[in-house]
């Protein structure tokens, strides 16, 4: 199963959610499935997606949040998971895409193949993980994943590498997060 | 304590609704009230970047942020501050303690407390320290200058003012 492909198959089953989408290939991704005013771009600090999601999903308890995260972003910033995990917001919803390395540096290995992310996420709290490694299995997961009370945990094992000629998300960031705001209040 | 009370009423009135941070000995006052608020208004956080990440995830959400961490947090939150609140424009009030100050406190502040300032000031965040008897009119400005600019500021606490 290829990032994208997951994301694709993905992205359409967030349409009424607030989305926060991980820097680097990630949001690139979503970003070519289609753009909404309901989706964050985090283009730097590698590691926060699953922060700015909970700090989200406590403020509009009433709106499914889905982070679009991967295994760097995540083993970055491991505390989060404690810190959702603690909170235990019914509405967040936390996509790993994990390809075992860092696609946009030029997929150096990361350590994710040694130390199971859904496992993390499960021992910390989460109320339930699940784990795919093809497209099929991911569409299952998928349903019982969105249907489920949160905090959980769906992770994509997908293959390294990347889509050629995927674009750059083009909106300036202030843009981003005005629109957003907007978005998840009205 | 008297001083943590009246600080924290500022901020209330000035709108601050969600509160996140690491505590600090010297801000123990003021975190010991906010650990009262329900748990969707308070979150004791990890590490001090992953704070500012909920704080940036809770104004995306409608909310009104304040930090409250102690100043060895600001060099963790170096990139979180450069790269998602400058960058997105995520105002919020970091409310930074003062250890190290004046060269007085354990061998492992003191560096972090000389160049504290001089570090807000390279992260281009305006800052007041902290005075009691215009604790007021501080927050006033304070929160006036992060809502015209949308911009992260800060509110330096010596010893003694909010333990």
């Amino acid at each position: 199963m290829k990032r994208w492909e997951a994301i694709a198959r993905l992205a359409p089953l967030c349409e009424n959610a607030l989305v926060v989408a991980c820097n680097g290939m990630i949001g690139r991704d979503l970003w070519a499935t289609g753009d909404r005013p309901t989706r964050f771009y985090m283009i730097g600090s590698m590691g926060l997606a699953s922060s700015i999601g909970l700090g989200l999903a406590l403020a509009q308890p009433r709106r499914r949040v889905v982070v679009f995260d991967g295994d760097g972003n995540v083993l970055m910033n491991l505390g989060s998971l404690a810190n959702i995990a603690a909170a235990r917001p019914p509405n967040f919803h936390h996509v790993i895409l994990d390809n075992g390395a860092h696609a946009s540096t030029g997929d150096q290995r990361t350590i994710s193949t040694q130390v199971p992310l859904d496992e993390i996420a499960r021992a910390a709290g989460y109320r339930a993980a699940w784990r795919a490694s093809d497209l099929a299995g991911l569409e299952a997961a998928a349903r019982e994943f969105f249907a489920a009370e949160g905090p959980v945990c769906l992770l994509a094992r997908v293959e390294p590498g990347n889509q050629k000629g995927v674009p750059r998300v083009e909106l300036e960031p202030d843009a981003i997060a005005q629109r957003f705001r907007k978005a998840a209040t009205t | 304590m008297a001083h943590a009370q009246a600080f924290v009423d500022e901020l209330r009135l000035h709108g601050f609704d969600f509160f996140t941070g690491v505590p600090c000995s010297l801000l123990k006052g003021a975190v010991s009230i906010l650990e009262r608020e329900p748990a969707d208004r308070y979150v004791s956080a990890v590490r001090e970047d992953a704070a500012f990440g909920f704080a940036t995830g809770a104004w995306l959400g409608g909310r009104r942020p304040a930090l409250f961490i102690q100043n060895s947090g600001l060099g963790v939150s170096y990139n979180a501050l450069a790269s998602l609140l400058h960058l997105y424009r995520i105002p919020c009030l970091i409310v930074v303690s003062w250890r190290g100050y004046e060269g007085k406190d354990a061998p492992e502040h003191l560096l972090t407390g000389e160049t504290t300032p001089g570090l807000l000031q390279l992260l281009r965040i305006p800052h007041e320290v902290l005075e009691p008897e215009r604790l007021a009119a501080q927050v006033s400005a304070l929160a006036a200058r992060m809502d015209a600019e949308r911009r992260p500021v800060a509110c330096l606490v010596r010893p003694g003012i909010l333990e």
